[in-house]
Formats: C-alpha cells, sequence, structure tokens
C-alpha cells in the first residue's frame, strides 16, 4: 500500500532531535528582547516548524497521497479564515469611532 | 504466528482501500480538531491584543521550566509513538507493545507535571474565582489570561486523558496479537491523534510560558 512507508528510524531520530532542539531555541529566545514584538515571531515560527516536523514525518504526510494534503491543507485554511477575518474585525474597530459617534 | 484476521466490511473492495478510508476519516477528524482549539486560539489572540501588558505580566506567573521539560516529554511520546507505529509496521509485536507503554508512561509524566503546576497555582491564589488574588492594576486582564490558561491546557490535558485511554487499549490487543504487519489501522490512527495533541501543545507553550518572558 502506497500510505504504508516505513520510516528508517534514522529520520525518526533526526526529527526528534531537532525537535528537542528547536525547544531549547524557543526557551532560550524568550529571554533576550528581540524588541518590536519580534519574540512573539520568532516563537511561532518556531512552533510552526515544529509542526511541520511532527507532520510530515511523525504522521506521515510526506509519504501519503494528495488527498491527505487536502484535508491537512483545509485546516489550516479554515483556521487562517477564523483568524484573519475575526482579527480584522477586532483590530480596526476604533477605526470608525468618527462615525460610531 | 498470525493468528491476526483482517475484518473487511463490506462496502469496501479490498483492505487497502478500507485502510486510505479510516486515514482519510481520521485527517478530516483532526480538522474538525483544528477548529475546535481553533476557537479558543483565536479567542485567546483577542484578549491578548487588548491587554498585552497584563498577558505578559500573567505569563511570568508560569513556571517556564516545568513548561519547557513538558514540552520535551510531550515530544518524547511523540517519539515513542512513532515507532510503536513502525514496530507495527513490520511486524514486531513485543516492540509495539513496549513502546506503547513508553508513550503511556511519557503522557502519564505530562500530566504529573501539568497537574503539579495547577497545584501551585490553587496555592498562589491565580485560579480565576473568587479566590483569584493578583497585585497591581491588572488583576481583572490577568484573571482573563489564568482563565485561557486553565481552559486551553484543561483541554489539552482531556485530550491526552482520552490518548492515553485508547493507548492502553492498544496494549491489550497488542498483547492478545490483533496487530500484524498487515493490519494495524487502530495503531496507525492512534498514533496521528497524539501527534495532533501534541502539535497543540507547540502552540501552547509558547502563548502561554513565554509571552512575557524577556
Amino acid at each position: 500500500m502506497k500510505s504504508e512507508h516505513v520510516v528508517p528510524i534514522r529520520i525518526y531520530a533526526a526529527v526528534f532531535i531537532g525537535l528537542i532542539l528547536l525547544t531549547l531555541t524557543t526557551t532560550g529566545a524568550a529571554f533576550i528582547d528581540l524588541g518590536g514584538g519580534l519574540n512573539a515571531v520568532v516563537a511561532l515560527a518556531i512552533a510552526i516548524g515544529k509542526t511541520l516536523l511532527v507532520t510530515l514525518y511523525f504522521m506521515h504526510l510526506r509519504y501519503s497521497r494528495p488527498v491527505t494534503w487536502v484535508f491537512a491543507g483545509a485546516g489550516i485554511f479554515w483556521l487562517m479564515i477564523l483568524m484573519t477575518l475575526t482579527m480584522s474585525d477586532v483590530l480596526t474597530r476604533d477605526w470608525l469611532a468618527v462615525i460610531t459617534r | 504466528m498470525s493468528n491476526t484476521s483482517i475484518v473487511q466490511a463490506h462496502q469496501f473492495d479490498d483492505a487497502e482501500q478500507q485502510h486510505e478510508t479510516s486515514w482519510i476519516g481520521m485527517w478530516i477528524f483532526l480538522t474538525t480538531e483544528v477548529m475546535f482549539f481553533g476557537g479558543m486560539f483565536t479567542g485567546y489572540t483577542i484578549y491578548r491584543a487588548a491587554y498585552a501588558q497584563a498577558f505578559a505580566s500573567a505569563s511570568n506567573h508560569l513556571d517556564i521550566w516545568l513548561g519547557t521539560i513538558n514540552t520535551a516529554v510531550l515530544i518524547c511520546s511523540s517519539f515513542t509513538m512513532a515507532l510503536a507505529v513502525r514496530s507495527a509496521q513490520i511486524g514486531k509485536r513485543t516492540a509495539l507493545v513496549r513502546f506503547l507503554l513508553l508513550t503511556i508512561v511519557l503522557g502519564a509524566v505530562f500530566l504529573g507535571i501539568k497537574f503539579t503546576e495547577y497545584y501551585f497555582k490553587f496555592e498562589e491564589h491565580l485560579v480565576p474565582g473568587s479566590s483569584f488574588t493578583y497585585e497591581g492594576s491588572l488583576a481583572r486582564p490577568a484573571e482573563i489570561f489564568f482563565s485561557f490558561y486553565f481552559a486551553m491546557t484543561g483541554m489539552h490535558a482531556l485530550h491526552m486523558i482520552i490518548g492515553i485511554g485508547l493507548l492502553t487499549a492498544l496494549v491489550f490487543q497488542g498483547v492478545r496479537g490483533s496487530f500484524s504487519a498487515s493490519y494495524y489501522t487502530p495503531v496507525e490512527l492512534t498514533g496521528l491523534y497524539w501527534h495532533f495533541v501534541d502539535i497543540v501543545w507547540i502552540f501552547l507553550f509558547p502563548l502561554l510560558y513565554l509571552v512575557g518572558r524577556h
């Protein structure tokens, strides 16, 4: 079966070490003031990187058929709709202060 | 050696199609889980945008080292889970059961550390409610931060407890010899669930523990 790809242990081990190193990096970076909200950007970038490692290798997404990618992508796509439309409302409400007054 | 019979439901052409369907079904379920947690993450984002200073201040009351250790514990458990699935794929039953047990132990360690943290928060009167005590003018928004903290980590812990339940069932099935190299779908799907719960924590950790450290 195409989806039943047996991944070599050294790849899992490399992913595991990568995840641990990224965890230490994100904790370490939290103590440094990067300024201008950059801390949050770095922390989220590392979290996204870790997510890619987990989904691509541990969850076998890399070795899966395109239809799996469609559903994984759908989750991200709808999450982005939820986040961006909600925040574009919340963060711009005071722009309308003049009108509502 | 193999007393495993693949139970094939009549609507499927063959075992492969049945397996593909289960695989896709699990990914669809995980998509709904993304939306479920996504609602809480969006709520968090709204309130953090509104009360950035209070969230940073309240975040410093969490133990960054316990958070880091717990992240590492959860990553270890994902690693052992991946190895459990691999053992099932190549038909190594003893190794499968051992890695499943190891994953359960690591999951339990995570929950143990998590509940120890909850205990400290009770002691420090940082649990939202009538006994919530917080110095300074940021008390009310800090209480909102801790509401998100308990709701999100609590829901994550509930998912962990369910995951440990599923893994325990797999151990019993594994010991009984229900899985082989030709049939291990429940192991694989529980693995997907477990890794997903890991990913939720990968985002909870920086958002809750690291916001106000610098």
